[in-house]
């Protein structure tokens, strides 16, 4: 038995994680007079919130006549259909009004002639469901989550949220099915701490990292998932993986669509503009996966550019360089420190590129988290929320359109919080709970930290992270998948071997990527095994041996559970239906652009 | 006369030496501060000699690789790897930068690695920056205002008065600016230092916040403000090209005109 001082504390509502929508949900606790405590990794504004570039939408009519009906049609056919029409309803309706909150609370949007918040056109927003360009996108020049993220962050000051800073979440308190609270591990001065909560709020966001080449930052590597398959709970849609078409080549830095949005176009070795081809309606703005899926045949047919022909050009240069310098000038400089490229003479090198997870935790669409009972009926697991990328709520469903994360965060950030505030009394009760889920915890811990095997975390992680990246793609195959299940074994088996050179407990990273990495591996797993099951194409889940999308058998989200190394899926059903009579359910159709 | 020498503690000593194992030719060597508050030593400086043909472009590359491949108990913060997050903050080659947008080739010789200066450190090159953290909180960086616009409507701002936050709001809290200013190292418990000082200016600035003057007589202050002496460290550090002294100047020209009304 590991022999730990453990620091009690006890909260009304935790939050794990400080990006946009753990601090948007911290915000609304402490309005609502709950003791509230946010545990995070990282400092808030070092979250990876503060990449997102391009914008967050929202059917503000800014820049010409929009309608939140207009932005759901758009997000439902996006996401190929597989999204729960009743959340895309409540994520479109709240968006204006969660976009005026952000601006009270101080972001500094670029503005209108008018001083009006400025929207620029983004991938799949379109006007009168489906015809025409619609300017949807809020931005604050292209640093728009970098905008949101330190707002929030002094939002969250100024309610006296309490922040445990550099604190790394280690795994739920589970008891009788009721989540009671986390163990947590303090950075900073090497102590363990136990958070007891009537509400434990996962934000911890996405596993980009499990894959080799992501614009995710290195810290993205899906804790709260991570811990939910140890608690013995599912994750949802898991094999729907979206790939940017504009991660830098090389680096695989984010060059936001919002580029394109103001004009940019993709060009091949030929010098053709070849998203005229694939979406003549929409061209370089269809969706993200119509972009990547069209920019990787284009590599495969022989016509990527480069000494190697293995990437695609991004041309901004024939925009006005006053436009790029006001609107686009985050990017202008990654382009110049990651690409060498001045992007006002010369195009980008780009490839398509991780960078978010449909797939996470599932919820509802007030974040409560969802399983399955023994009898197989859905349930709500007590006393535990989940929000951002980390959830499945699902309204992205099988892919997102651009800018709508963002929107997602602030929503559903705001919407768990109310939520909580229902169910939780302030200064309630802490139930009791036997001390051998802590020390089950602990065990982990102990084990990792004194791990003297032969492989060390970084061999393990390359190993996992090329497999992803081979065998889960842009495109699968039965082969590819089947490659990929029998190819994660070797990492997951490898954790057995896995060797800590660092002991100590005071900032050790050794110790923190080797337990990152354990949170990654099973959701790897998890990925591989729902992709090989999905016998169909559909969002970004592209099979080359299934290429139709198919509702009559696969209308229906992935739960996967992780046990012992195996994967065990079952399924859940797709919302059917909206949440008001406000507006009709979108049947699903081909899906164009 | 009076002999000024540092405690015994903290004087830096040899440290281990790292030979690459390799047949490359293109070795760069990269020494690194060491500092593990568990073990009772003094802070060492180890030297790994890296394969530059197999390694990425900039300097946390480098650190990355040596945490990978050579010595993965070597201690740093990292994140985004592109500049926005501000955690990889550390002095390189002599300045304060950001290991991810510091290329490796410009720095000729060996590239020396320590962390911020001046400030406690955890561990290796991870500093300690609450009193930093805790000073930007005192300068209440949310926004004051009680017209907020019409229900359901944003509050306007011209684009004139909105390109004003530009070169402000970029700020990515990196401490770059703050740990590499004299003042700052001296006064730091009392000066608010550059980075600080710049958002106190953002939120001054903004024509959507109503307590202008009370933001400005919050720093009007011998120490808060009048600390900075214009030596510009600040600017020449700032890996985000962004000019603290000119906000802090900004600042002090408004304290004495008549620009600190509402």
């Amino acid at each position: 038995m590991s022999n730990y001082k453990i620091i009690d504390h006890e909260y009304d509502a935790i939050v794990v994680g400080a990006g946009g929508s753990g601090l948007r949900a911290a915000v609304g606790l402490s309005e609502a007079g709950l003791k509230t405590a946010c545990i995070s990794k990282v400092f808030p504004t070092r979250s990876h919130t503060a990449a997102a570039q391009g914008g967050i939408s929202a059917a503000l009519g800014n820049m010409g006549e929009d309608d939140w009906r207009w932005h759901m049609f758009d997000t439902v056919k996006g996401a190929d259909w597989l999204g729960d029409q009743d959340a895309i309803e409540f994520l479109c309706k709240e968006a204006p009004q969660a976009v005026v909150e952000l601006e009270k609370y101080g972001v500094p949007f670029s503005r209108t002639e008018e001083g009006k918040i400025y929207q620029r056109p983004f991938g799949g927003m379109t006007k009168n469901y489906g015809n025409g360009v619609v300017q949807r996108t809020c931005a604050a020049a292209d640093r728009t989550g970098h905008a949101i993220l330190h707002t929030l962050y002094g939002q969250a000051l100024k309610k006296n949220t309490e922040f445990f800073i550099e604190y790394f979440a280690l795994d739920l308190l589970m008891h009788d099915g009721k989540c009671h609270g986390i163990l947590a591990w303090s950075l900073q001065d090497g102590t363990i701490h136990r958070f007891r909560a009537n509400m434990t709020i996962l934000a911890t966001g996405g596993y980009g990292r499990a894959y080799f080449s992501a614009t995710s930052a290195h810290t993205c590597t899906g804790d709260g998932g991570g811990m939910v398959l140890r608690a013995g709970l599912p994750l949802q849609d898991m094999e729907f993986v979206q790939f940017h078409p504009t991660g830098i080549y090389g680096a695989g830095c984010l060059i936001t669509e919002g580029s394109r949005g103001e004009g940019g176009f993709l060009v091949n070795s030929e010098g053709e503009r070849f998203m005229e081809r694939y979406a003549p309606s929409a061209k370089d703005l269809a969706s993200r996966d119509v972009v990547s899926r069209s920019m990787t045949i284009e590599i495969n047919e022989g016509r990527g550019v480069g000494k190697n022909k293995d990437h695609i050009y991004l041309h901004l240069n024939h925009l006005d360089p006053k436009i790029l310098h006001e609107r686009l000038p985050g990017i202008s400089e990654s382009a110049k420190v990651f690409a060498g490229v001045d992007v006002t003479k010369e195009p980008i090198p780009v490839l398509p590129t991780v960078h978010y997870n449909m797939g996470g935790i599932p919820t509802n669409y007030y974040g409560e988290v969802l399983t399955k009972n023994a009898e197989g009926s859905e349930v709500i697991v007590e006393g535990l929320m989940s929000i951002g990328e980390a959830a499945c709520v699902s309204v992205h469903g099988a892919n997102r359109l651009g800018s709508n994360s963002l929107i997602d965060l602030v929503v559903f950030g705001k919407a768990a919080a109310i939520r909580t505030a229902e169910v939780v009394k302030p200064n309630s009760k802490h139930a009791d709970i036997p001390e051998s889920e802590t020390q089950k915890s602990l065990d982990r811990f102990d084990k990792m930290r004194n791990a003297n095997g032969g492989t060390p975390t970084s061999v393990l992680r390359d190993k996992m992270q090329r497999t992803m990246q081979s065998k889960c793609a842009v495109f699968r195959t039965d082969q590819t998948l089947k490659e990929g299940l029998k190819d994660i074994q070797q990492p997951w088996e490898g954790l057995k071997d896995i060797s800590i050179s660092d002991r100590s407990l005071v900032f050790n990273t050794d110790l923190v990527e080797a337990l990152e990495f354990d949170n990654l591996i099973r959701q790897s797993m998890v990925t591989v095994s729902s992709a090989e099951n999905r016998k169909e194409s559909r969002g970004a889940h592209s099979r080359e041996d299934f290429k139709e999308r198919n509702d009559q058998e696969w209308m229906k989200h992935t739960l996967a559970w992780h046990q012992d190394g195996k994967v065990d899926i079952k399924y859940r059903d797709v919302h059917s239906y909206t949440l008001t009579s406000d507006v009709q359910y979108f049947p699903p159709k081909a899906r164009v652009y | 006369m009076v002999q000024f020498a540092l405690p015994k503690n903290s004087s830096i000593q040899k440290g281990k030496y790292f030979s690459h194992k390799g047949q490359s030719k293109n070795i760069k060597k990269v020494n690194v501060y060491r500092w593990n508050p568990e073990d009772n030593q003094n802070p060492k400086l180890d030297t790994y000699e890296v394969d530059m043909d197999n390694c990425g472009p900039m300097v946390l590359d480098a650190l990355i690789k040596i945490k990978n491949e050579i010595d993965s108990t070597l201690t740093f913060r990292r994140s985004c790897r592109e500049g926005i997050c501000g955690s990889c903050a550390m002095n390189i080659d002599g300045s304060n930068t950001l290991a991810c947008t510091k290329s490796s080739k410009e720095i000729e010789g060996d590239i020396n690695i320590y962390p911020l200066p001046h400030m406690p450190v955890v561990k290796d090159l991870v500093p300690d920056l609450q009193q930093l953290y805790k000073q930007y909180q005192s300068i209440e960086p949310w926004m004051q205002s009680e017209v907020s616009g019409k229900d359901g409507l944003e509050k306007l701002q011209t684009v004139e008065d909105r390109s004003k936050l530009d070169g402000l709001y970029e700020c990515i809290l990196c401490a770059c600016c703050s740990t590499s200013c004299p003042s700052y190292w001296w006064n730091g418990d009392k000066y608010l230092g550059p980075a600080v000082l710049l958002q106190a200016y953002r939120w001054i600035i903004d024509s959507r916040d109503d307590e202008r003057k009370k933001r400005l007589q919050k720093v009007a202050d011998e120490l808060k403000l009048f600390r900075c002496h214009t030596i510009m460290n600040c600017t020449n550090a700032c890996p985000k090209g962004l000019n603290p002294a000119k906000a802090i100047g900004s600042i002090k020209k408004m304290l004495v005109s008549a620009d600190n009304s509402r």
